[in-house]
């Protein structure tokens, strides 16, 4: 049986960024099985917009940095400066462009997970190419992406690896390895974190190269003693013990349901997905077809339960409304406002969500910036969106039954209703300045 | 009147009836006609804000209180401890790193108190973990989902006149005003909440939809405060007094203004860091407590200058200190307790507690001397009056570092 108009706007608004009343109903052809087999066995792993032109370029080595003049200085932080801000339009540009939106939306979930920011790791390259890794894995192999990102230059500088050495472990990035990244709070002891730290040590990134390489000189090959087995670990051990744990799929199926699915996840169905997902060798595609396949997914009680992110309020309203992106930067600008900027999560633990999306404050940005959007108003201020009436080829906005366009526009029926006779201008802005859009 | 107005109305005037009207406003423009009631006999509340200033990721407090006597400390942090001539002494044992120099002046004028060895048994080295125990006045192996101020409003309620329990400045999260009905506003800049504001309007509805009832509350959280704030910022002409241009300097000065407009609430929260100081913590650590005093001493200006010193109380807290050892980052990993300062007109300065032994440690990391909850324990009896609060584990005792009641 095909999907209805309401199950086929739930999966894109859940797996994507939402969709226009054509793109829902080409899905509702399609029972569930296989409009979620669609949305996850699109082709492609790889951004399709074109990257800035300094991705290869490696950081000026400490040595000539030291006799640098302040001019000199100033002008790196401010060439530093520029190329973020960039780096964040690009990741814009392919966000609101892709054909491929539940990548992008794994993209985001791993850029939330394995967080780095450019705030520490300072050169955006570092940053850029993590993101292609993240892209590469996001609906790929978990195993893969965890050996990858251990040994990923921005993550080695995010937490602080570059320093871990014999004589003085750091163990920044052992505790959240398993803290973060794979087990949860209370998995592991505090010696293992030790322990662990001593495997990682002379895990460096190389200056000249800007590859990933071991040091020798700074790496302790002793015996360690981790998760309550011994031997002369090394990092990739440490990575690999990780993985036998059956708490790190409870962990991570745990979290791909608050994204996904609703704020309490079902612990006998997140049990069951687990041990699957952990049998069939920590395949993401895999375990999100059967998360989005499960009862919990469909059921209407978990319909519009979960608030949008800053980045999926910002991306799906201008896909929706195909709003002019240009240089992106009332995008970059509201991202930051809204509290995700993108590349620069405020910690190792990322954007907490949920709930803590919506504060007073954010709150009212939030109302500000989907106002311009619809209105065009105040067109021509930097954080101004073009509006409604100058976008481009919106023709559902004008053409489909009122009732269709409300249920584009909302998962659920609005705090206020529209009332009979509102003009469609009206009823449209009605429908985005309403809670319940804030909701997916 | 929403359903909601009205229940915490009901609530309100129930509070009154009982023996614990607190923070009677003091500010005659807020008084409300049902804060007028006859304080109870012996009640001695008055209004007193509390600023509370996260150092968000883990400060070093060795580094900040220095125990420069001990050889230990020396022995201990070779790259990384300050020179012995460098430290401003404040007794013969300890001192304050230079860069806080500006905090002299407090010392001097006995306004500042040094809690010393602040922390708690099991310490838990996650940040995350960590200030959740102290956002909550959990142990270390609790779970609790409410801050402790929330509970304390919730067992206390505020008077009327409050249009919410706390503001939030800068980036940091709710923290201790998280969790349950406390009513949080967050602000960075009061003139553009108060234009967006007005595109506002409150509805309630009943929902079992968690995040469409969240957001449904907050709206109604944005029409009351953006009232109560309207009159009062207008009323207030802006302070004679230059804030530092940095993000705590602007953070504090909007603090400050805050409070010069008598705006009605109980805590104001910033947050400064980050102190997670793993790798070149010699440059790093200075720049931020040079930050944090130069931004205390001029926010303490404004508050003197206003005649409101007397009434605010700045408490510093973090998720843990950091290890006595220094790793080879030439920083410092997480570690356990740190000493937290107490300013204001009504402080008793001076030395507080026992500073930790730097010999007897536990895996490397101090033992605490003073469990956080008696800091809290000193805010909610000692400044603000109210009965003793049991924790979830027990009572603790306050530090006994603000001027008595009777001396008020």
């Amino acid at each position: 049986m095909g999907l209805s108009f309401d199950e086929a706007r739930h999966l894109l608004s859940r797996a994507g960024f939402g969709g226009t009343p054509d793109e829902i109903r080409s899905l509702m052809t399609s029972d569930r099985q296989g409009a979620v087999t669609h949305l996850l066995t699109m082709p492609g792993n790889k951004a399709v917009t074109p990257p800035p032109a300094w991705i290869h370029r490696l950081p000026p080595l400490p040595k000539l940095r030291k006799v640098w003049t302040d001019r000199e200085r100033k002008a790196f932080h401010e060439q530093l400066k520029m190329q973020g801000h960039e780096l964040k339009a690009w990741w814009y540009r392919e966000l609101v462009t892709t054909r491929h939106p539940l990548l992008e939306r794994m993209t985001l979930f791993w850029h939330n997970h394995f967080t780095s920011s450019l705030h520490k790791v300072r050169w955006p390259a570092f940053l850029y190419q993590q993101n292609v890794l993240l892209r590469l894995y996001a609906l790929g192999s978990f195993r893969t992406l965890l050996q990858a990102i251990a040994k990923n230059p921005a993550m080695l500088l995010y937490l602080d690896t570059q320093t871990n050495r014999r004589e003085h472990p750091n163990e920044n990035f052992a505790r959240e390895l398993f803290e973060l990244f794979t087990l949860g709070e209370g998995h592991y002891t505090e010696e293992d974190i030790k322990q662990a730290a001593r495997a990682f040590t002379g895990w460096h990134l190389d200056h000249q190269t800007g590859a990933f390489r071991i040091d020798l000189r700074h790496h302790d090959d002793g015996p360690k003693q981790v998760f309550g087995k011994q031997g002369h670990f090394e990092g990739d051990d440490i990575l690999s013990l990780t993985l036998e744990q059956p708490q790190l799929a409870r962990y991570l199926v745990g979290k791909l349901w608050r994204e996904f699915v609703s704020d309490q996840p079902d612990p006998v169905t997140v049990g069951r997905l687990a041990d699957s997902f952990r049998r069939k060798n920590y395949e993401v595609a895999e375990v999100l077809k059967e998360l989005f396949l499960t009862a919990e997914f469909w059921a209407p009680e978990n319909r519009g339960v979960l608030i949008k992110s800053p980045v999926e309020l910002i991306v799906g309203t201008t896909r929706l409304f195909n709003l002019p992106l240009d240089e992106a930067t009332p995008h970059i600008a509201y991202g930051r406002r809204l509290g995700q900027d993108l590349f620069d999560p405020p910690n190792v633990k990322g954007w907490p969500g949920g709930l803590r999306w919506i504060t007073t404050s954010t709150l009212l940005d939030r109302t500000q910036l989907l106002q311009r959007a619809i209105r065009g108003h105040e067109t021509g201020h930097p954080h101004g969106m073009v509006g409604m009436t100058q976008a481009q080829g919106v023709t559902w906005l004008a053409t489909e039954p009122l009732d269709v366009v409300q249920a584009t526009l909302l998962p659920l029926a609005p705090v206020q209703p529209l009332t009979a006779g509102q003009e469609r201008g009206q009823a449209v802005h009605h429908c985005v300045v309403d809670p319940v859009y804030q909701l997916k | 009147m929403t359903t909601s107005g009205i229940h915490r109305r009901a609530l309100l005037q129930a509070a009154l009836a009982l023996p614990f009207l607190w923070l009677r406003p003091a500010w005659p423009s807020q008084v409300l006609a049902e804060d007028r009631a006859a304080p109870p006999p012996g009640s001695r509340h008055r209004e007193r804000m509390l600023l509370l200033v996260e150092l968000h990721g883990g400060n070093d407090g060795l580094n900040t209180v220095i125990p420069y006597d001990d050889p230990a400390y020396y022995r201990a942090r070779p790259q990384l401890a300050i020179p012995r001539d460098q430290v401003r002494q404040l007794t013969p044992r300890v001192g304050l790193h230079p860069a806080l120099s500006p905090l002299l002046a407090l010392w001097d004028a006995k306004e500042l108190a040094w809690i010393q060895g602040v922390g708690y048994p099991k310490p838990n080295r996650s940040h995350f973990r960590s200030i959740e125990i102290w956002d909550t006045a959990s142990g270390s192996e609790e779970v609790l989902d409410k801050g402790w101020l929330s509970a304390l409003f919730e067992q206390y309620p505020l008077p009327g006149g409050f249009s919410a329990e706390g503001i939030l400045l800068g980036k940091g999260d709710a923290g201790p005003l998280g969790g349950g009905k406390t009513r949080t506003i967050a602000l960075n800049d009061p003139a553009q909440f108060l234009h967006q504001a007005g595109t506002v309007t409150p509805v309630s509805v009943p929902t079992p939809n968690r995040a469409l009832a969240h957001i449904l509350e907050v709206r109604r959280e944005i029409s009351q405060a953006a009232a109560d704030l309207q009159g009062r910022m207008q009323q207030v002409p802006p302070l004679p007094i230059d804030f530092p241009s940095h993000k705590f300097g602007k953070q504090l000065e909007v603090a400050a203004r805050l409070i010069a407009a008598k705006v009605p609430v109980a805590v104001i929260k910033v947050t400064h860091g980050s102190f997670d100081t793993h790798a070149g913590q010699l440059t790093a650590h200075h720049r931020l407590l040079e930050e944090l005093a130069q931004g205390l001493l001029t926010f303490r200006a404004a508050m003197v200058q206003q005649g409101l010193w007397r009434d605010v109380l700045v408490m510093t807290y973090s998720e843990f200190g950091r290890r006595v050892g220094a790793n080879a980052s030439h920083g410092t990993d997480h570690g356990t307790a740190a000493p937290h300062l107490l300013m204001g007109g009504r402080v008793r300065g001076g030395l507080y507690g026992t500073s930790p032994s730097l010999t007897d440690l536990a895996a490397g990391d101090l033992k605490h001397t003073l469990d956080y909850r008696s800091v809290y324990a000193t805010v909610i009896e000692q400044w603000w009056g109210l009965p003793a609060v049991s924790f979830r584990s027990g009572r603790y005792p306050a530090v006994e570092c603000l001027t008595s009641w009777d001396g008020a």
